[in-house]
């Protein structure tokens, strides 16, 4: 059997392999802070939606118009983080949306979601995304921050059987392993970030027991 | 995509794909990087184990194809999923059309799915006055390229980025650059406004697990998760082998298919989608999801107590990576829409035997696919079978036809070599190579030097050779296979003088003929299997504790397929598997049985390295002895890169498509000349034959040595 702290140092290892960013916080409320400096932080440039300084056509151009300010969304938290992420926001001029997500298509700066399990040995997360807002703030966001409770480590998927297989009985049910951002190697073999969903997954793990 | 309509136009596109530069290059380094990758995803997994378990959980869901398609159908009913069953390709494309017109649905985005690729599933939507845009960053390339996929997991590698901006420019109208971050940026945005538009999203599925009705899909870029999240339909085409029992059949299947696809422990994403979830896009809306199967052959397939496994297939693309001819043609010419040693076998079921009938000739046979199949799938040895099938539902060539006939008869085989030795000698002009090629060979088998038939076969001189050992502490037969008999049979007379005092009993059973090989690589099993009859009759394996052969080729073959090729035969099945169990090729005789000793070579040889034969190192699984033969024979050993990789002779092969055998003897003499050895071994006459005569050919200054030669030449 593998200890707690080699897990945890097998699941950072992994996940940074695939260029995630694991960082280790004290707390929830710390990771809402981190959020909300990593979104104030980005670049300007980076404040471009992905893809909107290329030669776009007209029609793809319209979405890139679509955007007023930097944008946060973090479906699922509960109510008190939620509120506690609003001040963080707005302290800093940070949108924090609570629209339906279908408005923002366009994207958002960041997608701020709790994770429900984490798998050591792939580095991946395992996020049971059946509500649309939560799925879409995984999938549109530059930067999707995913905030892992170490208690919820297993070592590899197999462990998890159990919990996946209660996820699917309660149908519709619609779950999500993530390792890493999005990536294709489509053209001549070489690695690019971003290309249909986030560009950057940062993990923020915690001791919770 | 392949559809040559003859076996002549298919050789001409062969050579149009040889001579496209960016393709051989990209993947040649491909082919180079691939194994690396790959063992180190694999590190501290067994794989063989791995495989095995895949293997075996497959074929029991392909025992019970039609149960877990109704259990999973139920499951299904009960969370609110459509199921449907498709009988063929046109079926599955009629029902996708229907549903989009009973749903109102105009614009579809899709996720990669290989299965409507066979069932050329956009064709018929837009045919249909539908709108379909491919959403995975390579099929989005090649649909707007009208082409067909060039690989199962990377579908446009054939294409260069200069390529691609020119298409991207077409399609923005504005021109690109041809930066790769910048073109994936540039898809990102411009498919994003697809799915904004698409009212249908249209996936395949790596899983469909019958007993929580889940669909299971994996994707590097997540664009299936997008396709099954903003349309408001969804449907999803499945083949009916993608149907497993549990979670934990998935979960195994997904430890070894991105590993083995393209060297990740897992991809980006793994969806898991159990019905359909809450749509949010409209107020009152609801989502619909359907899931298709397809048939198109698969449960005939199941019943087919040789084919069907290849219904374990999870669609890699391992098998492409490592094959020595996908890597000299691409994937248009060595597929018809799937692609690699499955795409040939496959095509012959799903797209007919008209799309088959040159593909499956194009097999040199090496084994490379099968020692990676993520479902341990005999591949080579189906693909055969198809060539098989196919002469006999076609008829079978007239050269087939003569060259079975000939290996059949013994005495007129080795009569026939025997006046072609009288009659070569105006074109050896008294050298041990033809020095013009005789008409039979068409110029393009100039690539090498061809050895002329040996003035004595080693038949008539094996009276005089024969060792008289008083007490035998091992009695072998020799199995000398016709190129060491008739053109190398020094060979031979190198390994009877290296087991002089080794008190080794020696036999050369004067019945024995041609292995049968040649004849199972052009298909023909019933020749194959009366060659091999004859062989099992001539040599006793009573007699003998070792079959003993230097011919890596006959060795495999003996051992791996008479006992598959008598096995109905009542008289000699139990023989041919005592024969085959005693079959030993020479190095592992010679270092693990024998033990020769190093003390028994001079010290201090030339720099020598060693390529491994197809079918001793995979065939055979022997790998180390012929290399510690090399040290202890006193030669300065050095490896080359890609040791294991395939010469490019493979038999009738390099007859039949001379040019790609050229080009992958090419590549290999390129990996020894980078060596600096002035010595190259291995252990088949084949590989000798192909290696010795390109290193001529070349005028490389290169010595290419049969093991037991090289070593009978250090002997003190
Ligand atoms: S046996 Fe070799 S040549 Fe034939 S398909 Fe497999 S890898 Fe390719
Ligand atoms: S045949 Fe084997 S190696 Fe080829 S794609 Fe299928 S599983 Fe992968």
């Amino acid at each position: 059997m593998t200890s707690t702290h080699d897990m945890r140092q097998l699941f950072q290892a992994k996940a940074e392999a695939v260029s995630a960013v694991v960082r280790t916080v004290a707390s929830p409320q710390e990771a809402l802070a981190y959020t909300v400096e990593l979104c104030h932080g980005k670049e300007a440039c980076q404040l471009l939606i992905a893809g909107c300084g290329e030669a776009l056509s007209p029609k793809a151009r319209e979405l890139c118009d679509l955007k007023p300010q930097k944008v946060i969304a973090a479906p699922g938290l509960p109510p008190a983080e939620g509120e506690a992420l609003g001040r963080l926001c707005a302290a800093r001029g940070i949108h924090l949306t609570d629209r339906p997500l279908r408005e923002h298509l366009a994207g958002i700066d960041i997608g701020l979601t709790y994770a429900d399990y984490g798998i050591a040995d792939t580095g991946t997360l395992v996020i049971d995304s059946s509500s649309e807002q939560l799925r879409l703030a995984t999938m549109i966001s530059e930067i999707h921050v995913a905030l892992l409770p170490l208690s919820r480590l297993r070592a590899t998927a197999y462990d998890l059987e159990a919990e996946l297989g209660a996820l699917m009985g309660r149908a519709p049910n619609y779950t999500a392993f993530i390792t890493g951002a999005s990536r294709t190697a489509d053209i001549e073999r070489v690695l690019a970030l971003g290309v249909h969903g986030p560009l950057e997954l940062h993990i923020l793990v915690w001791e919770d027991k | 995509m392949q559809t040559a309509k003859s076996l002549k136009e298919y050789k001409r596109q062969l050579q149009e794909a040889l001579d496209n530069g960016f393709l051989r290059g990209t993947l040649d380094k491909f082919a180079v990087a691939y194994p690396a990758g790959r063992a180190k995803a694999f590190q501290g997994i067994d794989v063989e184990a791995l495989v095995a378990e895949i293997a075996a959980a497959k074929d029991a869901a392909i025992d019970c194809l039609d149960d877990l398609y109704h259990q999973f159908r139920d499951n299904a009913a009960a969370r609110g999923i459509h199921v449907h069953l498709a009988a063929d390709a046109n079926a599955a494309n009629r029902l996708v059309a229907e549903i989009a017109r009973e749903t109102g649905c105009r614009r579809i985005v899709k996720s990669k799915s290989m299965t409507a690729e066979e069932t050329l599933l956009n064709h018929h939507l837009e045919a249909a006055g539908l709108e379909v845009t491919e959403t995975d960053l390579g099929e989005w390339i090649i649909q707007l390229r009208h082409e067909g996929p060039s690989h199962m997991v990377m579908p446009a590698i054939h294409l260069s980025r200069h390529q691609v901006a020119d298409l991207f420019g077409e399609v923005t109208g504005s021109p690109q650059d041809p930066d790769i971050e910048r073109l994936v940026k540039v898809a990102r945005r411009e498919l994003r406004r697809k799915y904004v538009e698409a009212d249908m999203g249209i996936t395949g599925a790596n899983f469909a697990i019958a007993d929580t009705a889940t669909l299971g899909l994996t994707t590097n870029e997540g664009n299936a998760r997008l396709v099954t999240t903003l349309p408001r339909v969804h449907v999803a085409l499945v083949g009916l082998e993608k149907l497993t029992p549990t979670l934990h059949d998935a979960l195994r299947v997904n430890r070894a298919l991105p590993r083995n696809a393209t060297g990740q422990a897992i991809t980006s994403y793994v969806t898991w989608i159990t019905g359909p979830s809450p749509w949010e896009g409209t107020p009152a809306g609801e989502r619909q999801m359907h899931v298709i199967f397809l048939d198109n052959g698969r449960r005939e397939l199941a019943r087919d107590p040789t084919f069907r496994q290849v219904l374990r297939c999870v669609r890699c693309g391992a098998c492409a990576n490592v094959c020595p001819v996908y890597r000299m043609v691409g994937g248009h010419q060595y597929g018809h829409i799937y692609i690699g040693a499955i795409g040939l076998i496959v095509t012959y079921f799903f797209h007919g035997r008209d799309n088959a009938r040159n593909l499956v000739q194009n097999c040199i046979n090496c084994g490379a696919c099968k020692a990676v199949c993520a479902a341990g799938i005999d591949l080579p040895y189906l693909i055969k079978e198809i060539h098989a099938r196919i002469q006999t539902e076609e008829g079978h060539p007239l050269p087939n036809r003569l060259l079975s006939l000939v290996l059949e008869n013994r005495k007129l085989f080795h009569g026939l070599l025997r006046a072609a030795r009288a009659a070569q000698k105006p074109v050896t002009g008294g050298t041990a190579y033809l020095r013009h090629l005789p008409m039979l060979f068409a110029r393009q088998h100039d690539f090498r030097a061809l050895p002329a038939i040996a003035a004595r076969p080693f038949r008539d001189r094996w009276p005089a050779l024969r060792p008289s050992v008083a007490h035998p502490r091992l009695r072998a037969a020799l199995f000398a296979g016709c190129v060491q008999d008739f053109v190398y049979p020094e060979q031979l007379e190198a390994a009877v003088g290296l087991l002089a005092g080794a008190q080794v009993g020696l036999e050369f059973p004067d019945g024995q003929s041609c292995c049968g090989l040649p004849v199972q690589m052009m298909g023909e099993n019933d020749a194959a299997r009366r060659v091999a009859a004859r062989n099992v009759q001539a040599v006793d394996p009573d007699g003998c504790d070792v079959i003993l052969t230097l011919c890596a080729s006959c060795a495999s073959h003996l051992k791996n397929a008479y006992p598959r090729l008598l096995a109905d035969d009542p008289a000699l099945a139990g023989r041919a598997r005592d024969f085959a169990a005693r079959v030993m090729p020479f190095s592992q005789f010679a270092a693990e049985v024998l033990e020769i000793p190093a003390e028994a070579f001079q010290a201090g040889g030339p720099r020598a390295t060693y390529h491994a034969p197809c079918h001793l190192c995979r065939g055979l699984g022997v790998r180390q002895a012929p290399k510690d033969l090399i040290a202890r024979g006193g030669f300065d050993f050095v490896a080359a890169s890609e040791e294991e990789t395939c010469c490019g002779f493979g038999g009738t092969y390099s007859g039949k498509f001379p040019q790609v055998s050229s080009q992958i003897l090419a590549r290999k003499l390129a990996d020894v000349e980078a060596t600096g050895a002035e010595v190259l071994i291995t252990e088949c006459p084949g590989c000798v034959m192909q290696l010795r005569g390109g290193a001529r050919h070349r005028g490389m200054g290169l010595r290419v040595l049969h093991l037991a030669e090289a070593l009978a030449e250090r002997l003190r």
